[in-house]
């Protein structure tokens, strides 16, 4: 440095008897040598625990992570993948499922529908053989009730031509009635 | 006795010296701020490149920086050194 | 000169701060002179940095865990911090001086930070240490670019995209500013250092002074004390990035 031979006037008189700095202590020659050799022997140090030990050892930790995260992150991949795979799956079990289920519920909607016809045919063709029976014995009833009251209205008719004195002519009161009956 | 004016006079003159060589140091801070200035208004328009630009913004501080350092170092000098 | 002999105290005009103080180099036992061998204050403060280092990168990483503790994770930090710059700023070929930059580094960083513990001893802050650093750097650039580039180093100087009418005074720029390098590079950690605490021991002067109104300067010294913990940590990046840009040169393909 350009002081330095300023410095060197009063090398050897750094400090002074009170233990003040004289001057700048930075540019006392006299303590240079003890701060470099101090310095290089300091530096040498670090240097050899950086480059054998420390640096080696951090460099492979955070390799060893960048490996494990990796390795976790395409784990993890394909558990995704599977996980992809496996809704798929249960999605298309799904689907089938439906489909069966469809087909099972029109088959039984045609079952139930068969025997619901086959019901009702056999319900309407009994009403229809019981409509049919009350449909005789009503006109049977009917036809019976027509020959009572003919039968009645004959014998009465005879009777009345009896009380009247007149001798009844069984051809021509019946002949008679029937006309009337029939009027 | 004239020798000790004589002493004083310089050691007037040192001061003053001190004094003026402590200028310098204000030059530095114009560069300094002009530096980090410029840097924000620059990284405000394009936010994205900012950070990759932090060790330029540095180094030109520290070069700013320096030359305040070498006057403050005048300063020191002056008053401690000669 | 006039100061030299006198009593201390006197250039401060009553006011007795002696801002240098803190720098002296005293040996640690007994009283004699300071050899280049002896244990002294310088010795004590650079073992406790290789203690620190030896705690953060050896002690708190022997578990290689995977899963970092908190210690291993701040030697990861440093590691990654200069791993990178390194790679960024020298390129893949001087990926090589990662341990070198990375000692450059740690040493700065931990004087600085040990530097800033009250009543402790900046080895940083001497100008004697920081130029060894420099010429350290130096002479590693300007040996590895010829020893790598053999006489194509020089044409560093030589910037062949200005005009030829310029050149040559470009070069004689380019080579006065290569060596004043070192000087720069090792009076800016220095300086930076050595102005921090010397400002922080006038301020503490001031607050011995000035009775119940030292309150102002102790004030001022906490807001001096936090700026200067950045300054220690960014004069040991700038240190180290200033080393990978000089380092490019000598290994990197040109830069201009």
């Amino acid at each position: 440095m350009a002081t330095e031979p300023i410095v060197e006037e009063i090398a050897g008189t750094c400090v002074n008897e009170h233990g003040g700095a004289i001057g700048m202590p930075q540019l006392c020659v006299d303590w240079m040598p003890n701060q470099i050799f101090w310095l290089l022997v300091t530096l040498v140090v670090m240097f050899f625990i950086l480059k054998t030990i420390a640096l080696p050892r951090i460099g492979a930790v955070l390799a060893e992570r960048k490996g494990t995260i990796s390795n976790d992150l395409a784990a993890a991949e394909e558990l995704k993948l599977k996980a992809v795979a496996a809704e798929k799956a249960f999605n298309d079990a799904l689907a089938t499922a439906r489909v069966e289920a469809a087909k099972i519920v029109a088959a039984a909607k045609a079952d139930i529908q068969k025997d619901l016809d086959k019901a009702t045919a056999k319900a309407d063709a009994e009403i229809g053989a019981r409509a049919a029976e009350s449909e005789k014995k009503i006109s049977e009833i009917r036809a019976g009730a027509m020959e009572a009251v003919e039968t009645v209205a004959r014998d009465t008719a005879r009777e009345i031509v009896a009380a009247l004195g007149g001798q009844a002519d069984a051809k021509a009161v019946t002949s008679a009635v029937t006309t009337r009956m029939k009027g | 006795m004239e020798l000790e004016a004589a002493q004083q006079f310089a050691q007037m003159g040192k001061f003053i010296g001190a004094g003026l060589a402590c200028i310098g140091l204000g030059g530095a801070g114009i560069g300094v701020g002009h530096i980090a200035g410029n840097f924000l208004s620059g990284a405000l328009r394009n936010p994205s490149a900012a950070p990759g630009q932090m060790a330029n913004l540095f180094v030109g501080i520290a070069f700013a920086e320096a030359l305040g350092i070498f006057s403050f170092l005048v300063a020191l000098l002056l008053m401690f050194a000669v | 000169m006039a100061t030299g002999t006198e009593e201390h105290g006197s250039e401060a005009g009553g006011l007795a701060i002696h801002p240098m103080d803190q720098f002296i180099v005293k040996p640690l036992f007994g009283d004699g002179p300071v050899e280049w061998y002896t244990v002294t204050n310088v010795t004590l403060w650079m073992f406790i940095a290789v203690l620190v280092l030896i705690g953060l990168f050896v002690l708190a990483t022997r578990h290689r865990g995977i899963i970092p503790s908190r210690l291993q994770s701040v030697a990861e930090l440093f590691y990654g911090f200069i791993h990178n710059m390194v790679e960024d700023v020298t390129g893949h070929e001087g990926a090589r001086f990662f341990p070198y930059v990375m000692t450059l580094f740690m040493f700065i960083f931990l004087a600085n930070i040990l530097g800033l513990i009250p009543m402790s001893f900046t080895t940083t802050s001497h100008v004697a240490v920081t130029a060894v650093l420099a010429l350290m750097v130096f002479m590693t650039v300007t040996l590895v670019g010829f020893f790598r580039k053999g006489i194509g180093f020089l044409s560093m100087f030589w910037v062949s995209s200005a005009p030829l009418a310029l050149r040559p005074v470009l070069a004689l720029i380019e080579l006065i500013s290569y060596f004043v390098r070192p000087l720069s590079h090792s009076i800016r950690l220095g300086g930076n250092l050595m102005a921090g605490h010397a400002v922080i021991k006038v301020f503490a002067g001031f607050a011995g002074a000035m009775g119940v109104a030292s309150v102002v300067p102790i004030v001022a010294i906490a807001g001096i004390y936090g700026l200067e913990l950045l300054v220690a940590a960014v004069q040991a990046y700038v240190f180290t990035i200033l080393t990978c840009v000089y380092l490019r040169d000598a290994v990197g393909e040109a830069h201009h």
